[in-house]
This record gives structure tokens, C-alpha cells and sequence, in this order.
């Protein structure tokens, strides 16, 4: 009598899941909230070089995977 | 790509009924039989292609649902990318999967008839459920017509019933449970994080994002779902012996496939789009993102871990989620509630109609019979086509709003939550202090004391009646009754 669920795969789709489907969107909005979140403008109203390096780095991490997922289904993994 | 030894096994003529001679011989006879029947074919790679075009057609609003309802992108420009994607997936690899329902049907009763049958029902219920804007799975149906011709042609042994239920009706339960949980908390740090970030910088950046995790969402799809019909298309031309056994699948096989769901995909099922951006949730750009990039990461986890979980399931779900994990957005659950039994019985409904068309194919016997199944197909898509003519649905209305009088609960929802949000959030501690007021009160209008007086305040909502219990002169009742 074989499983009906497999466990294991679903526990690692949930594990995975939250990692890279929860913590993705969280990173952009990390990224959101330095560029644009309360005290990003400095007096002159510009957002000073600090925060857009930091802010881009999440973005691009974001890029990243989305490259990364394309790579993916491009190699036959879908 | 495609190699040799990952051909299956698909038989090249109908299983010998049980009486009738099964040596190798008729098997041969049957081969070549194979090859002087064109027209079938013909018949199969057509309505396999028909299959792709209603595939991307209901299947558009996955990827692109939550963009065009928060404006994101305009309807045609979304429903552009998404063809273009869905194009350019069905190209971007070729490792396809070619097998029908496996492990789910017998193998060796997979025939042309069957193969057909089975499309017929997967069509028919993909136009079905598209006439009523429910989302449901693509690749739910074209099994369960499989399986309902498989159940017509042999019995119930055709079908490995361990194999459906741990392979389609068990995911479909999960799929949406999952991907609830990962929006849902996708949905729930987004917004705590972007909390204080103002409304139109969140919506400037987040369509980005969103647009981003859609398209990963369309390319995934047509890698997906395009090799499905293109696998289709190779065993017909295999089992009629139009091409060699071992051959990888031609150009225009491929081209075909990624034209027919990209048209489909173009002309937009934009009923399914009302109802998965319009009708669950209340969409904003900081949740469509969240929302599909939950759908982009749990389709293609669950394919990485070997777990098939459907497009349709995965997506509906994590728009469900953005809207759990929002505080203050509405989840319409009674949509939701006639989406999950519509997802219930699409593998039966599909099978009734694959059943159906398999015995109306014997019926009339031969390759009449084929002809025959063909054509009442064509008459029943043009009839369910004709029907939606009544209330259409397309770019210029897709956005409008939810009509409340198609959900009854949504409208007293909406009517209160459009009137007085606060009143739908009652504290525990203002409701017990209400109810302890109300009670005194009624204990002291029974005495008979200033009965007239109290009466007006007992049928008063309870935040009312807490609020005369703080700062009125009902207060010093309540000191007095402790």
C-alpha cells in the first residue's frame, strides 16, 4: 500500500516554498522600504547614495533569482 | 532534448478485445492499418491543438489576473506578454514529457480513440468552466477525459485508481493549501515591511516586481503545458506510424503547439481573469506581487521535488493568501467555496464527457466514429461559444467592479465594510463589557426601574451601548452594579 501523500516532497515544497516564495517578496519590499520608507529623502528631498546601494542590492538579488528560475526551466528541471 | 529512450509505450492499435486473436500479428496488421487512417490523425492532432489553444486561453489569468486587476499592466498589453512567454516557454526546452496520464491509465490501452475521447472531454470541460469564469486545471481535465475513455474502453482496470488519487485528486486538495500558507505569509512581511512606505511609491515599485513574477509565472506555463499537447501530438504520430518510434518531435510540432496556446493565451479567457483578480480579493500591487511570486516558487519547487501541483491550483491559492495575509482585504470564500468544487469534480466531469464521446466513437464504429466525435465537439464548442455571447465578457470590462448581487453574503460584507469598517472588528474585552451592561440594564429595566429609558439602549449595536458604557451617564450604572 503506497503513501497517498508524499510527505516528504510537500514538506519540502512548504520549507522551499516559504523560503524563496515568502522571503523573496520580503526582500523587495526591504529594498522598497530603504528607497522610499520614512527618512529615505534627506533635506535636499534626494535619497542619498547609501540606501539606493543597499536598496539595489536587494532588488538585484531579486533579479537574480528570477534569472536564476529562468536558467532553470531553460536546463529541463520544469 | 529529445532521445530514444525515453519514448513510451503507447500502443500502436486498440487493445484486442478479450475473445479476439492477441498474437503479434494483429498488432502488426494494425500498424499498418495505422498509417492508411490520415483523416484520424489528422483528426487527433487537430483536437490536440485545440486542447493547447483552450489550455492557454483558461489558463492566461493565472499568470496575469493579479497584473491587470492592479493596473499593473493594461488587459492587452498583459495578455501580450503573456503569449509572447508562453511562446517563447514552449520553445525554451525541449525535454518533453511525453506520456498521457501516466501512471494513471493503463498504458497499453492508449489509443488513438482514446486519445481523442479524452480530449474531446478535457476541451468541452476547459469551455465549460471558462463560460462560468471558474478557474480550473488544464491538465485536471485533459486526464480526466483520459480516464473516462480509458474507464470506456476497458473497464475500470483501465485506470490504476492508486495513481489518480495520489497523483490528481490528493494535490489538487494540497496544492491550494500550500500555496495559501506561502502567500499568506509572503503577503503578511511585505506589508509589514512596506507598512509606512507611501501608497504610491509601494504601487510604483511593486508593479515591477509583480510584473517580474508574472512573466516567470507565463514562461513556466508554456514550458509546461505546451509540451503536454506536443507530447500528444508525437504519440498520435508514432502510434499512426507517420513518424519513427524513436524520432524527436518535428518543428512544426513544436511551432504549432507554442502558436495554438499562444493565441489562446492572446485572446485572453478573460472570465477567469475577473474572477481570480476581481472576485477573491481586493487586489494591490504589494499583494499581486507577493501573490506570484508565491505561484512562480511553489510550481516550480513542487516540479523540482517531483510533486506535479497544478498551475491553476497553486495560483488561485496564492490569491487567496494575499488576501489572508492583508489585514483588512475581504476574501470572498463563497467564490473560493464553488472554485474548490469545481476542482472536485472537473477529473469526474471530464471523465463523464470522455466517457461519453469514447462510446459515441464505438457507436458509430470505425473512423466514422471518429469523424462523428469530431464534429459534435465542434457543434458543442460553437454552442458554449454562442452562449457567452450573452453577458461578454473582455479588456473593457474586466476591472469593473465585483457585482455584489453575484455573491449575496459578499454584498452584506461589502455594504457594511463600505459603511462603517470599525464596526466589523469587535474587541473581546469591549464585547464582554457591553454584554455585562446590556445584561444589567435588562435586569433593572425587569425591576421595573426607569423601564421606558433603558428599552431605547437594549436593542443598541454593542459598540454603541460599550461606548455609552464609558463615557455616559450609563457609566455610573456599571460602577454601581460591581
Amino acid at each position: 500500500m503506497q503513501s497517498f501523500v508524499e510527505w516528504e516532497a510537500l514538506g519540502n515544497i512548504l520549507l522551499y516554498g516559504l523560503l524563496v516564495g515568502a522571503g523573496l517578496p520580503t526582500l523587495f519590499a526591504i529594498g522598497v522600504r530603504i528607497m522610499a520608507g520614512p527618512g529615505a529623502k534627506d533635506e535636499s528631498g534626494k535619497v542619498t547614495p547609501g540606501r539606493l546601494v543597499l536598496a539595489w542590492l536587494c532588488f538585484g538579488i531579486c533579479l537574480v533569482a528570477i534569472l536564476g528560475a529562468v536558467a532553470y526551466i531553460a536546463a529541463g528541471g520544469h | 532534448m529529445w532521445s530514444g529512450e525515453h519514448i513510451p509505450t503507447l500502443r500502436k492499435s486498440r487493445p484486442p478485445p478479450p475473445h479476439a486473436d492477441s498474437s503479434p500479428v494483429v498488432h502488426l496488421s494494425v500498424t499498418i492499418v495505422g498509417v492508411t487512417e490520415p483523416i484520424l490523425l489528422v483528426l487527433v492532432v487537430t483536437t490536440a491543438l485545440a486542447f493547447d489553444f483552450t489550455n492557454g486561453f483558461h489558463d492566461t489569468g493565472n499568470a496575469m489576473a493579479t497584473s491587470i486587476a492592479t493596473r499593473a499592466l493594461k488587459p492587452k498589453t498583459a495578455v501580450l506578454l503573456s503569449a509572447s512567454l508562453n511562446m517563447a516557454g514552449a520553445f525554451l526546452s525541449l525535454t518533453v514529457a511525453a506520456t498521457i496520464a501516466t501512471g494513471i491509465v493503463d498504458a497499453d490501452i492508449v489509443t488513438l480513440e482514446v486519445v481523442l475521447a479524452g480530449l474531446a472531454g478535457g476541451i468541452i470541460w476547459n469551455l465549460i468552466t471558462w463560460l462560468f469564469g471558474i478557474p480550473s486545471s488544464s491538465s485536471h481535465a485533459l486526464i480526466g477525459g483520459v480516464v473516462g475513455a480509458a474507464l470506456a474502453a476497458a473497464g475500470s482496470e483501465g485506470v490504476l485508481w492508486s495513481g489518480l488519487t495520489s497523483k490528481v485528486l490528493i494535490p489538487a486538495l494540497v496544492a491550494p493549501v500550500v500555496a495559501i500558507a506561502v502567500a499568506t505569509v509572503g503577503t503578511w512581511l511585505v506589508v509589514r515591511f512596506t507598512r509606512d512606505v507611501e501608497q504610491k511609491d509601494n504601487d510604483k515599485m511593486f508593479r515591477w516586481g509583480q510584473i517580474g513574477s508574472a512573466s516567470l509565472v507565463s514562461l513556466a506555463h508554456g514550458t509546461n503545458d505546451a509540451q503536454k499537447s506536443m507530447g500528444i501530438i508525437l504519440l498520435a504520430l508514432i502510434a499512426a506510424g507517420a513518424v519513427p518510434s524513436d524520432s524527436s518531435v518535428p518543428f512544426w510540432v513544436i511551432f504549432s503547439c507554442a502558436l495554438a496556446m499562444a493565441l489562446g493565451t492572446y485572446m485572453g479567457g478573460w472570465r477567469v481573469i475577473r474572477t481570480l483578480g476581481k472576485g477573491l480579493v481586493e487586489l494591490e500591487s504589494r499583494q499581486g506581487m507577493a501573490a506570484e511570486t508565491s505561484s512562480a516558487a511553489v510550481i516550480l519547487l513542487s516540479s523540482h521535488f517531483g510533486y506535479s501541483l497544478s498551475t491553476t491550483h497553486v495560483a488561485t491559492g496564492s490569491i487567496l493568501g494575499s488576501g489572508v495575509g492583508m489585514k483588512g482585504a475581504s476574501v470572498r470564500w463563497g467564490v473560493a467555496g464553488r472554485m474548490f468544487s469545481a476542482w472536485l469534480i472537473t477529473v469526474p466531469s471530464a471523465a463523464a464527457v470522455g466517457a461519453a464521446a469514447y462510446f459515441l466513437d464505438q457507436l458509430v464504429g470505425g473512423a466514422a466514429g471518429s469523424y462523428v466525435v469530431f464534429g459534435v465537439l465542434v457543434v458543442i464548442s460553437a454552442g458554449i461559444f454562442a452562449w457567452s455571447r450573452r453577458n461578454p465578457v473582455n479588456p473593457h470590462n474586466v476591472n469593473d467592479d465585483w457585482d455584489p448581487a453575484e455573491e449575496s453574503e459578499a454584498f452584506v460584507a461589502e455594504s457594511v465594510a463600505t459603511h462603517r469598517p470599525e464596526t466589523m472588528t469587535v474587541k473581546t474585552k469591549r464585547l464582554r463589557r457591553a454584554k455585562k451592561a446590556l445584561a444589567e440594564r435588562e435586569a433593572a429595566a425587569t425591576l421595573g426601574a426607569e423601564a421606558t429609558s433603558t428599552a431605547t439602549e437594549v436593542v443598541d449595536p454593542p459598540d454603541r451601548a460599550d461606548a455609552g458604557a464609558t463615557d455616559t451617564p450609563s457609566t455610573p450604572t456599571d460602577e454601581n452594579g460591581k
